[in-house]
């Protein structure tokens, strides 16, 4: 398995006979770490070609090689369009047609739109004159070709993500690229949107545009790519074409093992209730919401971006004060001044931004374990006890087997996977009686989530109440009990994951 | 003005301060409105203008300057020896070599910063105390006042005479400032160069997978402040007639909060010009209104600071926060 | 020995053995060129120049670490100063009895305390950047100081306060006393309290922090309220020193302290940084000045050396860096 398969397929021979981008035998370290080994990769013109893999399979290193972001180590063989490179600059690499949406974006928020579009047309060569009104002109007339209308002159930080998301891939189509990367290009859009940008790559790609997609949604890359090359710890796995391809399949080539579904939703009404909202509601984001979290149960709450579920959670965690409605946990109703009220209550949260807002990145492990349990390990003489300090995070350590060097190595050298079983140690130190994930698997190994969950399951059978907020519908569909669909900043629909269909529940979500 | 206060709110709110200001001094002094007073206040200010559009272009690209006003003074001693070296000099030679000295400085900055990947507040903080007691050393703290002639005379490029007899003149700073305010505008906003100073200080990583090039853009950033600071010096001497070692430490400090307070961001990729005049100007009026109310000097500096302190603390004025540091895009490498 | 510098390292810090290792060599050197420079009177009056930079570098260290700066502590410490010698001389100048002085010290402190919480609620409640704040703050005090001293000196103390300046308990200066108790109040601070360890949090990332129910504005305040206290007790020790106030005394001083910092391995961008080797930073910059002065060389020069020495500093941390990384790839 790998070695390449072999796929006599059209696409693999518009790949050798006119190629977009063959590269071979290319390799990267970074300081003794192996991102990349002696990989090949190819496509040809027109081409919509998915790289997949998990995080840290060294996905994101071939493209920034490919762009010359990164330079790769000796002996690596890139050609772009036939053309042999030796060494790759960004200027160079557009100057050939490439063109990239970046995971990260890479945009500049104090910009303007137009200017964020445009601004390739700035860099390279002398310097010289800004001609705003070219700009604008090319950054209107590439939004027009995507059908969106944005204000050119709003600055980028005004707008929402899904619309910076569109800037991204206004600014790869403003130059004429011929070969595009996008890195999780649909991560952050909706539905509708995520669709009119695949009618794009299929317009760009009839065009003879090369592609190059990269998405952790399974679904949409066997969709949309013609073949698929397989990354797995910076090795090459495999290329296969997409026809006949499955969703499972492709997993266990990413993780190497096999995975099995199977609804496990439970019936716990006769349990206590812990969590109950009744008619809560904030101006702008979300009203009349009422629901009832018991006893050891998973509810799901899975909706679009916008449709007020973050929102939500931010107001049971205290972070921000609904306007009105209550919050009862175990019967009391909470009047919460601030998020340490929440915590004081027994509501943890795990927030969906885990690099900015769930962790202190470059925080040793140990301090963000015990960040929300200071006051219980301090002693009489207001000083931090090291024993007991000790005792906590070993403790977590052990419970949710996170496998770490050093307690006192920052949290930033853990794997996705790891740090978020460190955030789930340092809510679950609080003793919480209600927790709140909000897409705990976002840039989570599909093999490290299935972890996760065993975790989460298990915290439920503990009794623990659990929100579990989630765009990824069958993420809701196999691990809760219920799954309850926001839209518009209310409640719209309840489901028994026993009674439909995973394809019934998401023709329901994103109809 | 629905333009200005949508793209630059914070220059649209100090400009409504500032006209505000203008009519209170108006109504409460009958000299503050005259042509006078005016140039007076122009005069006086060109300095410090000159040296905060230069510090604003670092602060732009997400750097900071400590450094540029004990430069100044270094530039000011070396051009009296060039001068001198040079027979005499005249004013061309004068810009080119305080210009050329300056930018030299600031390339020594740019240099450690980019060549060791040290923060330029660490950077600037050790040339700052290296450049002074370099100065102070060899100098002994001594003033010189044998300048050549036309380095110390005073130029008038505008006068006139209103009704009651005065004179209000505009003198050569003035005309400086105005190249350099104009010349850093064209830099920051008609340049593709300026254009990617504004995206280096935004967003580093960015800029440089967009291809730009992190090495040049430190130079100019901080060569341009450099060279601000050089000219700004020799406008220094042109107003004092007499250099003085430690005549202009301090003043950087002064300098940075009426730039900050003007809109730019520490942090970088934000601030205008316009706004950096306007913060400026509101420090430079405050004090000259108080000075015709008749408020004692000594009184000057605390009012102006609690200005500042209010002016932060008004909710209406609102300054970012810088994007919280040690975090993400601000360090440098992948 | 290299288990006791692991040891020492995780202790106090990776930067503790470099910086011995350079303060050896600097003692050295002018052991060898000044011969006076081993002597006890050397080590006595270095011992009673270096407090004063040194608590108010502890001023500047716990806001940096907390990713912020604060440019005010020269003028909080002369304006404290200046609120003890009002009250003293309230009480008849060099006649003011203890009872004054008490009196005027508690003063002072609460004077420092308050600029400093007036810049931390600023910078927590409006969340303006430190840097603005404590400019502002700095520009205003020293206006303030100006305004009330008509830019002059207030002097004239009783003679009882002289000790507290001047003299030496078991044979160690009663400034250096005061510092290393503030050195360890400091220390004990920032490893040992949940005040401490919330600094840490909030320099590396303060919205996480505050996610993670950590009270971000409460210890925003604190800090600064604390760095003022500490300015202030600089300002009474320089008060008992020079027997003497004067507005924009040790005005030099400020970037030194940040200077102090940078050497002693504090993070510019905020999350990290020791007591201990700033310390010994502290105890480096006064080596170098100390021994250039014997060797001839006046304060301005030591001022130069001091910028030079930290551009040395972070020349080597970086060559450091790149050995370490080669090393590390030699490994695979």
């Amino acid at each position: 398995m790998t070695a390449a398969e072999p796929a006599a397929d059209p696409a693999e021979r518009t790949a050798t006979e006119s190629p977009a981008l063959r590269l071979a035998h290319v390799s990267k370290l970074f300081g003794g770490v192996r991102a990349l080994d002696d990989v090949a990769f190819a496509l040809g013109r027109g081409e919509v070609h998915c790289l997949a893999g998990e995080n840290g399979c060294g996905k994101s290193t071939l493209i920034k090689i490919v762009t010359g972001v990164h330079a790769p180590e000796p002996g690596a063989e890139i050609e772009i369009f036939g053309q042999p490179v030796t060494s790759v600059t960004p200027t160079l690499a557009r100057g050939l047609g490439i063109a990239v949406i970046w995971q990260d974006l890479a945009l500049f928020p104090e910009m303007t739109v137009a200017e964020n579009i445009a601004f390739d047309t700035l860099v390279g060569g002398r310097p010289r004159g800004v001609n705003y009104r070219a700009m604008r002109g090319l950054a209107a007339g590439v939004l027009d070709r995507l059908g969106v209308g944005l204000d050119l002159d709003a600055r980028l930080n005004t707008l929402p993500i899904a619309d910076r998301q569109i800037v991204a891939i206004a600014r790869a189509l403003a130059g004429d690229a011929r070969l595009i990367f996008m890195d999780e290009p649909t991560a952050s859009l909706t539905q509708s949107e995520t669709d009119s940008l695949l009618a794009i790559v299929r317009a760009l790609s009839a065009r003879g545009v090369a592609i190059v997609f990269v998405s952790h949604r399974l679904a949409e890359v066997l969709e949309i790519a013609s073949r698929v090359t397989v990354l797995r710890d910076g090795r090459l796995v495999g290329v296969y074409p997409t026809a006949g391809m499955t969703q499972s399949r492709l997993t266990e080539l990413m993780t190497g093992r096999q995975f099995s579904h199977a609804v496990r939703a439970r019936d716990l009404a006769a349990e206590r209730a812990v969590l109950v909202l009744d008619g809560l509601a904030r101006r702008g984001e979300f009203e009349g919401i009422g629901l009832t979290i018991r006893a050891g149960e998973i509810v799901g709450l899975t909706g679009l971006i916008g449709s007020g579920r973050t929102e939500l959670a931010h107001a049971v965690f205290g972070l921000t004060r609904p306007d009105a409605g209550t919050i009862r946990l175990d019967g009391r109703a909470l009047e919460l001044r601030s998020n340490r009220d929440a915590v004081a209550a027994g509501i943890a949260y795990v927030p969906e931004d885990r690099l900015a807002l769930g962790l202190i990145q470059p925080q040793s492990i140990a301090d963000n374990i015990v960040l929300s349990v200071l006051p219980g390990i301090t002693g009489g003489a207001g000083l931090i006890s090291e024993p007991a300090r000790a005792g906590v995070v070993g403790h977590w350590l052990r419970e949710l087997a996170i496998r770490i060097g050093r307690p006192s190595d920052p949290v930033s050298t853990l794997s996705g996977g790891n740090q978020q079983r460190v955030v789930l140690a340092k809510w679950l130190a609080t003793k919480p009686r209600l927790l709140i994930l909000d897409s705990p698997t976002v840039g989570v190994d599909v093999g490290a989530r299935e972890g996760i969950f065993a975790i989460i399951r298990d915290l439920a059978a503990q009794g623990l109440a659990i929100l579990l907020i989630s765009d990824e519908v069958p993420e809701v569909y196999f691990n809760a009990d219920r799954v309850l669909h926001m839209a518009g900043g209310r409640l719209v629909g309840e489901y028994d994951p026993r009674q439909i269909t995973l394809a019934e529940l998401e023709e329901r979500i994103y109809a | 003005m629905r333009n200005l206060l949508r793209s630059h709110p914070t220059e649209a709110r100090l400009l409504v301060v500032l006209v505000a200001l203008c009519a209170g001094l108006g109504i409460g002094s009958d000299q503050f409105l005259t042509l006078g007073n005016a140039a007076s206040l122009l005069n006086n200010s060109s300095v410090n203008l000159i040296w905060a559009v230069g510090l604003l272009v670092v602060l732009i690209a997400g750097g900071i300057d400590i450094s540029f006003a004990v430069a100044a003074s270094v530039v000011q001693y070396l051009c009296v020896y060039a001068f001198a070296g040079l027979g005499g000099g005249n004013w061309l030679i004068g810009f080119l070599v305080a210009g050329a000295l300056g930018a030299g400085l600031g390339f020594v900055n740019a240099g450690l910063i980019h060549g060791f990947r040290v923060i330029s507040i660490v950077i600037t903080i050790a040339t700052f105390n290296a450049y002074f007691g370099l100065l102070m050393f060899f100098t002994s703290g001594r003033f010189l006042y044998d300048l050549p002639g036309w380095w110390s005379r005073r130029i008038i490029i505008v006068e006139h005479q209103s009704a009651d007899g005065r004179w209000a003149e505009l003198t050569l700073p003035v005309a400086v400032m105005l190249v350099c305010v104009i010349a850093t505008w064209a830099l920051i906003n008609r340049t593709s160069t300026g254009r990617q100073l504004y995206a280096f200080g935004d967003n580093p990583e960015g800029a440089r997978r967009a291809g730009v090039k992190v090495a040049t853009m430190q130079f100019i950033a901080f060569g341009w402040c450099g060279m601000m600071a050089g000219i700004g010096g020799l406008m220094q001497v042109n107003i004092t007639r007499e250099v003085v070692p430690n005549a202009l430490i301090g003043r950087e400090l002064d300098v940075l909060a009426a730039v900050v307070l003007g809109g730019a961001r520490l942090g970088g990729g934000r601030g205008s010009v316009l706004g950096c005049v306007l913060g400026v100007m509101l420090v430079a009026i405050t004090q000259n209104g108080l000075n015709l109310l008749g408020v004692s000097p000594y009184a000057f500096k605390m009012i102006v600071g609690a200005t500042i302190l209010i002016a932060i603390s008004t909710a209406s004025l609102r300054f970012g926060r810088a994007p919280v540091r040690g975090h993400g895009t601000a360090r440098k490498g992948h | 020995m290299r288990a006791m510098i692991t040891a020492i390292t995780r202790r106090f810090g990776p930067e503790v053995p470099a910086l011995v290792g350079f303060l050896a060599v600097v003692v050295a050197i002018f052991g060898l060129a000044a011969p006076r420079f081993l002597s006890l009177a050397n080590f006595d009056s270095m011992a009673f120049q270096l407090p004063e930079l040194g608590l108010l570098t502890l001023a500047m260290l716990v806001p940096i670490i907390s990713g912020g700066l604060n440019l005010a502590i020269i003028y909080t410490a002369n304006i404290a100063g200046l609120t003890l010698a009002w009250v003293l001389l309230q009480f008849g100048g060099a006649e003011a009895g203890p009872g004054a002085f008490v009196l005027g010290v508690a003063a002072a402190l609460l004077v420092g305390a308050a600029a400093g919480a007036v810049m931390g609620l600023v910078i927590a409640h409006i969340g303006a950047h430190p840097i603005l704040v404590s400019l502002a703050m700095m520009i205003f005090l020293r206006g303030l100081g100006e305004f009330l001293t008509r830019g002059g000196d207030i002097s004239g103390f009783p003679s009882y306060l002289a000790p507290i300046g001047h003299g030496s308990v078991l044979g160690l200066p009663v400034p250096m006393l005061i510092f290393l108790v503030a050195a360890l109040v400091w220390h004990v601070m920032l490893t040992r309290t949940r005040h401490g360890f919330a600094v840490y949090m909030i320099g590396s990332n303060i919205r996480a922090a505050a996610y993670s129910g950590l009270h971000t504005r409460r210890t925003l305040t604190l800090i600064y309220t604390l760095s003022g206290v500490l300015c202030a007790v600089a300002g009474i020790l320089m008060l008992t020193r020079f027997n003497s106030v004067r507005v924009g005394h040790g005005e030099a001083l400020l970037l030194i302290t940040v200077l102090a910092c940078f050497l002693g391995g504090v993070d510019p961008f905020g999350g990290f940084g020791r007591v201990l080797p700033v310390v010994l930073a502290l105890v480096i910059l006064q080596v170098l000045s100390s021994g250039l002065n014997l060797l001839g060389a006046n304060q301005h020069l030591s001022t130069a050396v001091w910028g030079l020495f930290l551009i040395g500093v972070m020349i080597l941390r970086w060559v450091a860096g790149k050995v370490g990384q080669g090393r590390k790839r030699k490994d695979l």
